[in-house]
């Protein structure tokens, strides 16, 4: 299966764990990932905050490349992307004189054709039962909270994805590869996201409840779909618990880490070995 | 020759601020056929009336137009002026110079134009007019109500006292539909039981009553005066002749784990019931779903404890026929269940209110069993989850209501009033607990209701927050609730041990299927629509078929109780005739002409063509042919547009007169 | 409150498109209930909004709180109206910064972003290690916070034990084409 890849930035910088695990993930899966040529950045939180045009125009840019190389999909893991990218569809596809201003913007034509997906639903596509059938050991011993953040499933009304009070998309996943996913009520808080370089306390403050809750009910490990919510809970971990003066040791996956691991992967391979918590 | 009349009303302001109505009159004067034309300030008025009968007098008129307001307003005062007067209501025709012109143009020439285009319409028309007497059709005193809510039971007892038989159909096993549940009542705090059951009583004992329960209407035939109704009467497995109601079978039945439709799930139930003690008809009904007798055969015990032997395992639904002149539809309302798959998308429920995820988020309705003297608990208040006593309850109002993104936009009317009471029932019970009510806008319109409300916050001590809740989550047995207090600009989160959504109102299920058996129309929610808003509240656009109560808007209980009354009103003054008398601007088939293609009888909205032979006097066939039922026949004219050999027609809008509309404009 | 008149046609069209979202709020206040830093905020979102329907522009886009907000998305999705909240914030965020009447504090954000921003301008994709540089440096310029400066800072060797940092970012190759993007977008 070949699918268009958009990595976004973070998964080429400092969250390369993420991509090597989606990577070696989705390779294990018989997925071939073709990068999108030349692709630039989807503006992530700052283009919204201060150029809503930019916030447009830099994701439909990647769009209009996708469409002019023929990809249908398009996966973006990382949730601030996907959600960018999604939300530019829309809005193109919703308002026609805008879509002229944007192609004329951006330099390429332009219809919103490319569908994008996020990496649960790259999972989804492949089928539960053909990642069933792949599985080669069991999950069992995880019983991980599945966080979903904000930008996987808000707003409901561009994203349209799972329910987003109460999503199960990734511990349907799991429990079928042998995970014994916890219910708990943090699944769709917001971790703090971007604001980790420049709002330190609120995303410790907002990170610290989410450890605790899937603490509080039974979770040994987290699993994330995003590479910021990896960074708020995993890297700043540490400051976290420094933070409130409480020792967590909350071990946080990447979804493509788990299923990676039923695959019969190596965490190394996955690149779990680069996390903070798993690895200090 | 025509000797029309043309009178232009001002209608105050409302047409002459943007129709130059003398100028119009000079017009109008001129037209052929037309003798005199004059304009009043209020044509509906009483001198305006008189005016007119001065001018048919004077002028010996032989038809007539009032240019003013749509014929749904005033059509029949005005043909009933002309009536007086000696000349045929239907040469009275009028020209929709308000809805249709003043109120839509504001270009003074274009509209006094416009209006003198409709005029000449009208006078082209009231030209080729016939004079029409009304179709004549008898009538059966009976009426069916349907729904034995309070609505329903007032309407039914209020028809039966005036001394005409009644129908009550209602698909429970019991009536007293929701208020039968409720603990006490706004704004008096008198047990809703208590007023209730003794009306309930009289509906099982009026003689002239006669009431189906655990039965639903399947069809609906015929037309206003002579219905003919189909109930499906479903098994019950219990002959109720027999069964003298005394409880051995429900002590005995063995299955009591079905939870109770009546408690709303908050207790159980066996599977023989009687869905409260107090229930009308006291007898009960086996559950087939739950009886293990007829699910699987085994069992049977009920009917070895049943002296009476009422207990029949081989009962079938039966169909009975009634024949009814009148309707009365009350089949009320439910509370939308946020909870479990919606119909449609744009419902998506509320998750975030985690109903149906944690025990101990209820709906109001589920509270109110909670709280009240004959519900599962016994009137003690103890949460779901645990039996424990809450100390926090927070009640959350327009659940699903006011609520454009994924709910309903209207106000569900009733429930910042049982908030209110809900807070002092909780602390009359609870006293060291703590209300909460997060609230929009506390709507308490009503004699004593805004008293009421203050009373629950100045002496019962609630604590009232302007805000909406966006999250409820459980923790160590708590919910927290995250809400806020929009007048100190602050969030507020609270711990609660019980949580009580006040959900939207919406109506009975399954009333759209009934509305389209009855020809009633519903809006977009499924509420019952009367004919009009303010000055024809109970009736609605089918004749014959009258609402009440919560099935046509979210309504409390005295107001579905003026409006039951409201309903029997109408249907007494309907029976106080002899006959019914039916317009007769309906369809007619030129059977010579008729070349019994059948277009129309599939066409027909409302079922009035049927095919019939014509035969000669040995009986031999003739010729096929369609015709209308004037009893059935609403006039709306569907036939004569399909009709391929233009055998249709209409009285009052022939084609004559429809081309000579058309002509008079060119 | 600042003064109105020195709004330039920029400033109208951002603030005619706030007012345009903010149109159909009722104030329920289901944003400010939901708002995972509500607590924190000096004016809740639900007021913000009620400002920007009073015309008060000017007064919502002082409030700090459109610098706590998260992005989450959180009251946009809960809305019982529909009203895009997290859109106002964004568009209140952007006419303060046109308006530079962001605090030192906040402006450290504004700083990050615009940071943020001008290496996407320049490279088409994020430089993290210059990001990081830039905005150490110019947030130490506007509140001199020395504390502040050697944050993370026991970070960054850790960072590179586990190959997460590219001295050498990425660039696109058709830099120009971004570049015309952000000069449309700014106009
Ligand atoms: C929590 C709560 C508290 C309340 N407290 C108060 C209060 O304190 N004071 C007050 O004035 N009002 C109160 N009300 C409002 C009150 O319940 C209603 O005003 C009243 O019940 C309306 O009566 P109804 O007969 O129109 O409808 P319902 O009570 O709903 O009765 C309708 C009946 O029709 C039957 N039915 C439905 N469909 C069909 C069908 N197709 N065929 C046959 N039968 C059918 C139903 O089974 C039911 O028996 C409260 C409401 C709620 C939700
Ligand atoms: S035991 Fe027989 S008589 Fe008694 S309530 Fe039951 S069915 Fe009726
Ligand atoms: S036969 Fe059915 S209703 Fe009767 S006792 Fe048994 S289970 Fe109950
Ligand atoms: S009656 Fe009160 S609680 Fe009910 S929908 Fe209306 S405003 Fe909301
Ligand atoms: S949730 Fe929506 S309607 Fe309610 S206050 Fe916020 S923006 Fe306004
Ligand atoms: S987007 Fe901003 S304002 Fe809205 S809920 Fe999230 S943090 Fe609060």
């Amino acid at each position: 299966m070949n699918i268009g890849y958009y990595p976004g930035c973070a998964l080429h910088g400092s969250s390369n764990d993420y991509e090597q695990s989606v990577r070696a993930c989705l390779g294990a899966l018989g997925v071939n990932l073709c990068e999108l040529d030349d692709w630039i950045c989807c503006g992530a939180t700052a283009a919204h905050s201060l150029n809503h045009k930019l916030a447009v125009a830099l994701p439909a840019r990647s769009l209009a490349i996708a469409e002019r190389d023929g990809y249908d999909d398009l996966l973006a893991p990382c949730p601030m992307c996907s959600a960018q990218l999604i939300k530019a569809r829309t809005a193109l596809a919703r308002d026609r004189a805008l879509r002229e201003e944007i192609a004329a913007t951006v330099e390429l034509p332009l219809e919103g054709r490319t569908e994008v997906l996020n990496l649960i639903q790259i999972f989804q596509r492949i089928g539960l039962e053909r990642l069933k059938s792949r599985a080669t050991r069991s999950l069992n011993e995880f019983k991980p909270a599945c966080y979903y953040g904000c930008l996987l499933v808000r707003p409901p009304q561009a994203l349209r994805f799972d329910d987003c009070e109460h999503p199960t998309s990734m511990e349907t996943l799991l429990s079928e590869l042998g995970a014994a996913p916890v219910e708990w009520n943090f699944k769709t808080e917001c971790c703090g996201a971007g604001l980790t370089m420049c709002n330190e306390r609120t995303v410790l403050d907002l990170s610290h409840k989410i450890i605790s809750n899937a603490a509080a009910h039974g979770a040994n490990c987290i699993v994330v779909a995003c590479p910021m919510c990896h960074v708020n809970l995993d890297m700043k971990q540490a400051d976290i618990e420094r933070h409130y003066g409480i020792r967590h040791a909350m071990k946080v996956y990447y979804l493509s880490d788990l299923v990676g691991m039923a695959l019969g992967l190596h965490e190394n391979e996955l690149g779990v070995n680069r996390h903070f918590v798993s690895t200090p | 020759m025509a000797r029309i009349g043309v009178f232009i009303c001002w209608c105050g302001e409302n047409i002459s601020r943007h129709v130059d109505v003398e100028k119009l009159a000079e017009q109008c004067a001129h037209l052929p056929g037309v003798r005199c034309c004059l304009t009043y300030k209020y044509m509906c008025s009483e001198p305006g009336q008189n005016l007119i009968r001065e001018k048919i007098r004077e002028e010996r008129l032989n038809g007539m137009v009032v240019a003013s307001c749509s014929p749904h307003m005033h059509l029949k005062t005005f043909r009933k002026a002309a009536e007086a007067e000696g000349l045929n209501p239907y040469l009275v025709e009028m020209a929709n110079i308000r809805e249709h012109c003043s109120w839509v143009h504001h270009d003074v020439k274009a509209a006094t134009a416009k209006a003198a285009d409709l005029i000449r319409m009208a006078v082209a028309k009231v030209r080729r007019n016939h004079a029409l007497s009304p179709i004549r059709v008898p009538l059966t005193k009976r009426a069916l109500v349907i729904g034995g809510g309070v609505a329903g039971i007032q309407a039914a007892l209020d028809i039966a006292d005036a001394g005409h038989e009644v129908v009550l159909v209602e698909r429970e096993p019991s009536i007293g539909g929701k208020m039968a549940g409720l603990s006490e009542t706004f704004p008096t705090l008198d047990c809703s039981q208590c007023i209730l059951t003794p009306r309930m009583v009289e509906v099982g004992q009026h003689p002239n009553i006669r009431l189906y329960t655990y039965s639903d209407v399947e069809a609906v035939e015929g037309y206003v005066g002579n219905f003919s109704v189909t109930i499906r009467k479903r098994a019950r497995y219990v002959d109720i002749s027999k069964c003298t109601g005394c409880g051995a079978c429900w002590n005995a039945c063995p299955n009591k784990k079905t939870p109770s439709e009546f408690d709303f799930g908050m207790g159980k139930r066996s599977a023989i019931y009687v869905p409260f003690p107090q229930a009308v008809p006291a007898r009960p009904v086996i559950d087939a779903n739950a009886c293990t007798m007829l699910t699987k055969g085994k069992c049977g015990l009920c009917a070895k404890k049943c002296a009476a032997g009422a207990i029949n395992f081989k009962d079938q639904d039966e169909l009975i026929t009634e024949k009814v002149g009148a309707i009365v539809v009350a089949t009320g309302y439910k509370l939308w269940d946020i909870g479990k798959e919606q119909e449609n998308a744009k419902l998506a429920g509320y998750g975030e209110y985690g109903y149906g995820t944690y025990k101990d988020v209820i709906n109001s309705l589920q509270f109110e069993r909670l709280v009240s003297a004959s519900g599962p608990t016994g009137g003690e208040l103890r949460r779901p989850s645990d039996g424990a006593v809450p100390k926090t309850v927070v009640f959350i109002s327009c659940v699903g209501s006011r609520d454009n993104a994924k709910g309903m936009s209207y106000c569900s009317k009733i429930c910042c009033m049982y908030n209110a009471k809900h807070t002092m029932l909780y602390k009359h019970k609870v006293h060291d607990g703590q209300a909460h009510v997060f609230y929009m806008d506390i709507r308490a319109g009503g004699k004593n209701y805004d008293e009421f409300v203050r009373r629950a916050i100045e002496q019962d001590g609630a604590q009232y927050h302007r805000g909406r809740v966006s999250k409820i989550t459980e923790e160590n047995g708590k919910l927290i609730v995250r809400g806020v207090d929009t007048l100190a600009g602050e969030p507020v989160t609270i711990e609660a041990d019980l949580v009580v959504l006040a959900t939207a109102m919406r109506p009975a299920d399954g009333v759209e299927t009934l509305a389209q058996k009855l020809n009633v129309g519903y809006d977009e929610y499924g509420f019952l629509s009367e004919s009009h808003p303010k000055l024809r509240p109970v009736e609605t656009n089918a004749a014959g078929v009258f609402v009440c109560g919560a099935c046509q808007g979210p309504k409390d209980i005295p107001e579905s109780v003026a409006q039951a009354s409201a309903a029997a009103g109408k249907v007494q003054v309907m029976f106080s005739r002899e006959e019914i008398t039916r317009e007769p601007e309906i369809a007619s088939i030129d059977e010579r002409m008729c070349a019994a293609c059948f277009t129309c009888v599939r066409a027909c909205p409302y079922n009035a063509i049927e095919r019939a032979e014509i035969r000669d006097r040995a009986g031999r066939l003739i010729k096929r042919t369609a015709r209308v039922n004037p009893g059935l026949c609403m006039g709306c004219g569907t036939c004569v547009a399909v009709c391929p050999s233009k055998s249709a027609e209409l009285e009052g809008f022939t084609e004559q007169q429809v081309y000579a509309m058309v002509e008079s404009l060119g | 409150m600042s003064n109105e008149s020195t709004n330039t046609p920029k400033h109208d069209a951002i603030e005619q498109m706030a007012r345009e979202l903010a149109r159909d709020c009722y104030q329920c206040g289901k944003c400010s209930a939901g708002c995972p830093v509500g607590e924190r905020m000096d004016v809740v979102p639900n007021r913000l909004i009620r400002l920007i329907q009073l015309g008060h522009m000017a007064k919502a886009a002082a409030a700090g709180a459109i610098w706590e907000c998260v992005s989450c998305q959180t009251c946009t999705a809960r809305c019982p109206q529909n009203v895009d909240c997290a859109a106002i914030m964004d568009a209140l965020r952007e006419f303060s910064v046109l308006r530079g009447t962001a605090s030192p504090e906040q402006n450290r954000t504004v700083i990050f972003q615009r940071a943020f921003l001008d290496n996407i301008r320049r490279y088409g994709r994020l430089n993290e290690v210059e990001l990081i540089g830039r905005f150490k440096t110019k947030a130490f310029l506007n509140d001199l916070s020395i504390p502040m400066l050697f944050k993370d800072a026991l970070l960054g060797p850790q960072m590179i034990r586990r190959g997460k940092f590219h001295l050498r970012g990425e660039k696109v190759r058709d830099r120009d084409v971004v570049t015309r993007i952000f000069e449309k977008c700014n106009q």
